[in-house]
């Protein structure tokens, strides 16, 4: 299954207030400005409850977090186990 | 503090309507209910709403010189005036009052635009030369007192607030695009600009001086950045020492009033150190004023607690509430006449009217230190930022901005990522924005609300191009440190702290705040001290502590600085928040001003009111488009302009030579 539809969205309602989002997928959103600091609490979040996972400490790094791309790899892992 | 206003024609002689120059002072009355007077003759009309402080029997304004050539309304204290007036005495000038007002105009009289450089105050004045018809106005230094002005067909009206302004009814009232640019940007509009079309503000330590031919508008003073190469190197010990006689000497000054003065305590660093000095070298049975917070994430108490019961000092508290934030905000507006993306403003306004409900008049405050000592997060982040970008893989680098920002960083394992988001730009370390870059790019994604009519009316317009073109020449020859302070006090605290968090919401209740911290001696002294002794280390205000150190508590002065913040979406869309908010704020309203996109508007309110975890963007968001919204209803829509509010002067001086009284004009007197 893929998630990146579902991450584009939330990306849109809650960091673009429904612009359209011009980003790649691998596109790293703190560099372009599309979330902050304080942003990356909120998407952690979303992901939690949307999806009923728990995001380990050791899970919280820009390699699973910072892009479209990334976050949907991660979610499929997690996910897939 | 008091009020001024004034309507001059420039190209000659013209009716001056009293009715509008009432009008004009009239509004102003919350800045001074003592007394009020007025001026006027065939180009000029001057307006003063009077607090009284010094000469209380005698100081009522406007003032003349010894033959009534000059006028004078004035806004605010000169805190070296004694020592000023003994010279000019000796000068063979004579005084009617013992007013720090008579005293300026004399020295006016004496020297002309020179006397600004002679003056350690924080004010704004107009002063009319009768014979050769020309309006000289000034404000202070660092801009702690307001003054706006329009020229408009020929005549230039000015007053401290530009409510007064909008009393002339010929005068266009219109929300200004690119001030909304710079708010959502910067957190308050550049100098000079403000949130209305064709309305000025004086710039801080600048002066404008106009006739028939000419006008002349220069800065006086300018924020001093030092090249490295002409900083000073004294001793820690001797510095301190310095800093210990200038900064008693500047309390000493700011206690000068015949009225009591207080003092603010919020239990950080600097207001306690403030009142500190009061307690310890001038006044024991000081009366301190502090701001609880019934959000324990905002609340400072416990210090203030220590602090007052240490210093013996009598301690009055306020508590506020989510609920005193969002009743009030609106009624601060009305005061700030700008936009805001914060609500901090708010329990200062509360705080003054306890002040004022005790009696008092003037207040010390600690506003400035954190500008001129080195005590922002920033100016830390900045220096990290650039030790880090001379080795950008380097983690150890890199994990310093986590200790600046520990809550930020309250998850260890979060770091990694939001280390990146303080990796930006780092590999323009050498731009001269640098320090400030990283917080404006954040918060100008919220011009992403801002309707397409207003993105087309700010066109291609880009505040922080217009930063780059006002930056001194000499800008990239100064320390990373000094450049920040530079951009920090310049922007944010003349056009917010000192204005929308300062002089306007203590001014609402008659209260005149000092920031000794801002007496310009230290500033220039403390601009040529080399950056380690502000932020040595990771230790911020390095210096200013070693001067607090044996008059603080140890926990006091070690404690790490806490931002003075208040709640904001807690507060404005509490369930409970009042229907005049939630009105402002529907999609009708929204679409009705034109200034934000209502969809994304809504959807802003609908993510606020959904999730816990909030990020401060959004929040300033929500401050800055409702903020805009009530000044929109309150000064564009429904101003009150035909209010016929009672208004007598208790001073009425009219030289109009067609007046009743005569030719002669030479009616003066108390009414």
């Amino acid at each position: 299954m893929d998630y990146i539809e579902d991450i584009n969205k939330f990306i849109i309602e809650n960091f673009l207030f429904g612009d359209e989002n011009n980003l790649e997928k691998n596109a790293s959103l703190l560099e372009n400005g599309i979330i902050d600091s304080t942003g990356v609490l909120e998407l952690i979040s979303f992901l939690e409850e949307t999806y009923g996972i728990t995001i380990e400490d050791d899970e919280m790094v820009p390699e699973n977090l910072d892009s479209m791309d990334n976050i949907n790899n991660f979610l499929k892992k997690k996910l897939n186990n | 503090m008091c009020g001024l206003a004034g309507i001059c024609h420039i190209n000659g002689p013209g009716k001056i309507s009293l009715n509008t120059l009432n009008r004009m002072t009239a509004v102003l009355r919350h800045r001074g209910e003592d007394e009020s007077g007025i001026y006027i003759d065939d180009h000029i009309g001057l307006g003063h709403a009077r607090l009284s402080i010094i000469d209380l029997t005698s100081g009522t304004q406007p003032i003349h010189n010894e033959d009534e050539m000059l006028w004078i309304v004035f806004n605010g204290e000169i805190f070296n005036y004694p020592e000023l007036r003994k010279q000019l005495q000796d000068d063979g000038h004579h005084f009617y009052t013992t007013t720090d007002t008579e005293v300026v105009l004399h020295l006016y009289e004496r020297d002309g635009l020179k006397c600004l450089s002679l003056l350690n105050g924080q004010f704004a004045f107009a002063i009319w030369d009768s014979s050769k018809k020309q309006l000289f106005l000034a404000r202070d230094r660092m801009g702690i007192c307001p003054l706006h002005y329009t020229i408009q067909n020929g005549t230039i009206y000015f007053a401290s607030e530009i409510k007064s302004l909008f009393m002339e009814k010929e005068i266009h009232r219109e929300i200004n695009p690119i001030a909304l640019d710079q708010i959502f940007t910067f957190w308050a509009p550049l100098p000079n600009v403000t949130a209305f079309k064709n309305i000025n503000e004086l710039e801080p330590g600048q002066f404008l001086q106009i006739d028939e031919n000419t006008i002349n508008i220069k800065k006086y003073w300018h924020f001093p950045i030092p090249s490295r190469n002409e900083h000073i190197d004294p001793s820690p010990e001797e510095l301190t020492e310095e800093l210990t006689h200038l900064l008693s000497d500047a309390v000493r000054m700011r206690l000068i009033a015949d009225v009591t003065v207080g003092s603010y305590l919020s239990g950080g660093l600097d207001s306690s150190g403030i009142t500190a000095l009061i307690a310890k070298q001038f006044n024991h049975d000081v009366q301190s004023f502090g701001i609880r917070f019934e959000e324990s994430d905002f609340d400072e108490s416990p210090y203030q607690k220590q602090l007052a019961s240490f210093l013996n000092v009598n301690h009055k508290e306020l508590l506020i509430s989510n609920n005193d934030i969002a009743s009030h905000f609106s009624k601060i507006l009305w005061h700030a006449e700008k936009p805001i993306l914060r609500t901090a403003p708010v329990p200062l306004f509360l705080l003054s009217k306890l002040v004022s409900e005790n009696g008092l008049k003037v207040i010390l405050t600690g506003e400035g230190a954190d500008e001129i000592f080195g005590g922002y997060n920033i100016f830390k982040e900045t220096l990290i930022r650039k030790f880090w970008a001379r080795k950008p893989e380097d983690q150890n680098r890199a994990d310093l901005i986590t200790r600046i920002y520990p809550n930020i960083f309250k998850n260890p394992l979060l770091k990694k990522t939001l280390i990146k988001f303080f990796a930006q730009g780092l590999d323009k370390a050498d731009d001269p924005l640098f320090s400030h870059l990283i917080r404006w790019n954040n918060t100008k994604r919220i011009k992403t609300f801002f309707s397409d009519d207003l993105k087309k009316e700010i066109g291609e317009y880009d505040c922080i191009d217009e930063i780059r073109q006002l930056i001194p020449d000499h800008f990239d020859t100064c320390s990373s440190l000094t450049k920040a302070q530079y951009l920090e006090s310049t922007i944010f605290l003349s056009n917010y702290l000192l204005s929308s968090q300062g002089d306007r919401v203590a001014m609402a209740h008659g209260v005149e705040t000092r920031p000794p911290f801002l007496d310009h001696r230290i500033i220039e002294l403390m601009a040529r001290v080399p950056s380690v002794w502000k932020i040595l280390g990771l230790n911020e205000k390095h210096i200013l502590k070693k001067v607090f150190n044996g008059i603080l508590p140890k926990n006091i002065v070690d404690r790490p600085k806490n931002p003075y913040r208040a709640p904001i979406q807690q507060s404005l869309l509490a369930k409970n928040t009042s229907e005049f908010i939630k009105d402002m704020l529907c999609e009708t309203e929204i679409q009705k001003t034109g200034y934000f996109n209502s969809k994304k508007v809504n959807s802003l309110i609908r993510k606020l009111n959904a999730r816990k975890n909030i990020n401060e963007v959004d929040g300033m968001a929500i401050a800055g488009i409702l903020s805009t919204q009530i000044i929109d209803y309150q000064y564009i829509k429904n101003f009150p302009l035909t209010q016929n509010s009672p208004f007598k002067p208790n001073l009425m001086i009219d030289h109009r030579s067609d007046h009743r009284f005569g030719n002669t004009g030479l009616f003066a007197g108390k009414q």
